[in-house]
């Protein structure tokens, strides 16, 4: 094989493969990374990665002399296109090592055997698109609350359900509930399918890419477990989790005794600054009555922190506790300047949701439900 | 070597009766389980008995007179019985021991603030602010002898030395019902002759690698190179020994250890595979910790569990929590998770452990509530319930109350 490649693209390609390799394999080949080039006349390069759970592959734009296929370390790979300088590579394999070659660096890299390789899982046929910013922003905002216990594998899932043009994605921890709907392009109007996906490779995935204009997503029809994200040249398949993901709907409040309304970035400069001396991350106790909502942390002989924040309440005064850390992962996920909350009691989840200015209505395709802190006395 | 010999050793080594600078005093009940059993049973005094329990425990304390039989602790309950046809078995009572052990911690207390136990039979107390109100350490160490001995009936025996590693090894060489005092200016007279097992972290792999550096007293470590024992032995282990070997130990009483875990273990009499089985040996293990988190005043962020298999294979999972706690029932549910998590299909197991750890203060209390909890009961009954179960427990021991699964059909009343 002899290649050559713009440095950028080599190092993009590279990074969006090694993204999925695992840091500690259970066979040494499982974290590598295959570069093929099938024929001169393509100009181009195909690279993957596969670790029996998930898939990444990209094609790039490259000077093919002389095809072939190498395969070697994706972390030490990685490392290397992160540091090369900005000028062209070439990658030549000779007697079984790979030299990578960028202006006056060098590196001669051992290679795996590519026979021992598994091969790839086929892409699913596509079953619709979205646009790649609106997938990022709704899997971030959803994937922050699944679980991150391997041992309660389900709620580490992401669920996907997918109703004709609707999508909804969602997520819990037990803690904290998020959801999220948005419309898509389907390939079939009358599609209607679930899915439960693992929550870190979905979100790294949409993060990587955020920038396409169109991300295709792949539901394997027939219980094949799989689901493949592609856009922009680059593709990724993941197995997908078995089990039952929770009844989430049930848990969605239809109704509250009162909501309050206030700006998001007072309210979460003051949850940081009073969190400080939340210790182990205990309580942080909101006491929200008439124009301001007064927020409190620590007890006894401990440090103590209040202070209060102005927020328009509709309903009855409620006092009602959470854990710091969750409220403040809820609040940055809603991503507008007005935050509201509405509650039924202080045993109950609150759901957080966000307003584009004073006096519009909560938008409610993204809802964020939080399980209060229950405080003795 | 035997404690004959070592007390001959002693004897022969007449190291003199001068306790200055001898602040440091170990004392050790004399076959505690077995001596605390002799109170309820005199009529078994000057017998062979042994106390352990299960047909294949092993030995946890024996009478002087089964181990002139050759029992000893941690041996197998079979063997013991062959070596003993005659002794008496008893099953252990630990509530019971327990309860001996606070009255003996207490004697001790009394003496000075300086006290670090090491197990239910054994502390360390530093004197020297005693000695102007009680006297000498040696006398100190008669009347904790006599105090426990009148109001116990068990006897003790009494190592006084300059630092505990000695110490220790004194009351080791009094035994039984004995004291030793090893003078300062005596220690290195004391320690040289004394074989490699006697000392500190000296465990039979150790002392394998000693003895095959030809290494077979104390006074042998003393003067071999320490590179060579750290290379034997490690960067950690080789340098103590020297240290050790020539009588230097700094480490001071210390009393009350902060606690960093909290666990209890429970051996099945025969390998179980019965996940209900499994399942109540479970909550049991978790109500046993909670409970001693709630006595300490301590709340866990970390619940683990720990699983031997017949084959001797051991795994631990742990789960972090989000808030801390030391409910007996949110502990039994994450266990639970735990082990189910695993997916054993029968497997059989040997030993179950159940283990609290990132212990804290429990201060404020607080319930990180959750969807899904599938919990009928709640969470603040339950705490008042297990609370009032504390309660009952100091009062009447900790058999009178327990969860209703872990009541024996057979034995209720």
């Amino acid at each position: 094989m002899k290649v050559r490649l713009e440095r950028d693209v080599m190092a993009d390609a590279v990074a969006w493969v090694a993204r999925t390799l695992p840091s500690r394999p259970s066979q040494p080949i499982l974290a590598a990374i295959l570069i093929e080039s099938s024929d001169t006349g393509t100009d181009e390069v195909v690279l993957s990665g596969f670790d029996k759970e998930t898939s990444a592959q990209v094609h790039v734009a490259a000077d093919v002399s002389e095809p072939g296929r190498v395969l070697v370390s994706g972390r030490l790979l990685a490392e290397i296109a992160r540091a090369l300088p900005a000028q062209p590579v070439e990658l030549i394999l000779h007697d079984r090592q790979l030299a990578v070659r960028c202006g006056r660096a060098s590196f001669t890299l051992p290679t795996f055997n590519v026979e021992d390789y598994p091969r790839l899982p086929d892409m699913p046929d596509s079953s619709g698109t979205i646009p790649g910013a609106i997938f990022a922003e709704a899997v971030a905002q959803v994937a922050l609350a699944a679980g991150r216990d391997d041992t309660l594998p389900v709620l580490t899932g992401v669920r996907l359900e997918v109703a004709g043009d609707s999508i909804t994605l969602a997520a819990t921890d037990r803690y904290r509930l998020a959801v999220r709907e948005f419309n898509w392009s389907p390939q079939h109007p009358g599609i209607d399918t679930q899915a439960l996906i693992p929550a870190r490779v979905l979100a790294d995935t949409a993060k990587a890419l955020a920038g396409a204009d169109e991300v295709h997503l792949a539901l394997a029809q027939g219980g094949e477990g799989l689901l493949g994200i592609s856009g922009h040249g680059r593709r990724t398949t993941t197995r997908l989790l078995d089990g039952e993901f929770p009844k989430y709907r049930s848990l969605l409040p239809t109704e509250s005794v009162s909501t309050a309304t206030l700006s998001t970035a007072d309210l979460v400069e003051a949850v940081k600054r009073v969190a400080l001396v939340a210790e182990r991350n205990s309580p942080l106790r909101l006491s929200f009555n008439g124009g301001e909502v007064n927020l409190s942390a620590g007890t006894g002989d401990e440090a103590r922190a209040d202070e209060a924040v102005e927020c328009t309440l509709d309903g009855e005064s409620i006092d009602i506790a959470f854990n710091p850390q969750y409220l403040i992962d809820g609040l940055g996920a809603i991503d507008s300047p007005i935050t509201h909350m509405s509650f039924t009691a202080s045993s109950r989840p609150a759901v957080v949701t966000g307003m584009t200015e004073p006096g519009a209505l909560s938008q409610t395709q993204y809802r964020y439900l939080l399980m209060p802190i229950r405080l003795a006395g | 070597m035997s404690r004959r010999s070592l007390a001959h050793l002693a004897d022969q080594l007449g190291l003199g009766t001068d306790d200055t600078g001898c602040n440091i005093v170990h004392v050790d009940m004399d076959a505690f389980y077995a001596s605390a059993e002799l109170i309820d049973r005199p009529d078994l005094r000057g017998t062979p008995v042994i106390i352990g329990g299960g047909a294949r425990g092993v030995v946890l304390s024996a009478t002087y007179e089964a181990r002139a039989l050759g029992v000893h602790a941690a041996m197998p309950m079979a063997r013991a019985r062959r070596l003993a046809p005659d002794a008496v078995v008893i099953t252990p009572d630990h509530d019971r021991y327990q309860q001996i052990s606070r009255e003996i911690m207490a004697i001790f207390a009394s003496i000075t603030p300086l006290l670090e136990p090491l197990s239910l039979d054994e502390a360390f107390l530093d004197v020297a602010g005693a000695r102007r109100r009680l006297g000498t350490p040696t006398s100190i160490g008669q009347h904790i002898r006599q105090r426990v001995h009148a109001e116990t009936s068990i006897t003790c025996s009494v190592g006084v030395a300059a630092t505990k590693f000695v110490a220790k090894l004194a009351s080791t060489v009094a035994k039984p019902d004995g004291l030793l005092v090893v003078p300062r200016d005596q220690t290195l007279t004391f320690l040289h002759p004394l074989p490699v097992s006697a000392m500190w972290g000296v465990g039979d792999r150790t002392e394998d690698r000693l003895r095959n550096l030809g290494l077979n007293t104390i006074g042998d470590i003393a003067h071999t190179p320490t590179q060579t024992l750290t290379r034997a032995l490690g960067v950690s282990a080789g340098p103590r020994l020297v240290d050790l070997a020539w009588g230097r130990d700094d480490r001071p009483v210390v009393a009350d250890v902060p606690e960093k875990s909290i666990s209890n273990e429970h051996t099945f009499e025969r390998d179980v595979d019965d996940p209900k089985v499994i399942i109540r040996e479970l909550l049991r293990l978790a109500d046993h910790v909670a409970h001693r988190a709630r006595t300490r005043g301590f709340a866990a962020r970390t619940v683990a569990i720990k699983i031997r298999f017949a084959d001797f294979t051991t795994l631990s999972r742990s789960r972090t929590l989000s808030v801390a706690t030391d409910g007996g029932h949110e502990v039994f549910t994450v266990a639970r998770e735990l082990y189910e998590a695993l997916g054993l299909q029968r497997v059989r197991i040997r030993l179950l452990g159940v283990r609290l750890e990132g212990l804290g203060p429990a201060g404020e209390r607080a319930d990180q509530l959750a969807f899904l909890d599938e919990a009928t009961v709640d969470p603040l009954e339950r705490r008042t319930a297990e609370l009032a179960a504390d309660a009952v427990r100091r009062r009447f021991g900790n058999a009178a109350l327990r969860p209703a699964r872990l009541i024996d059909p057979e034995s209720a009343p």
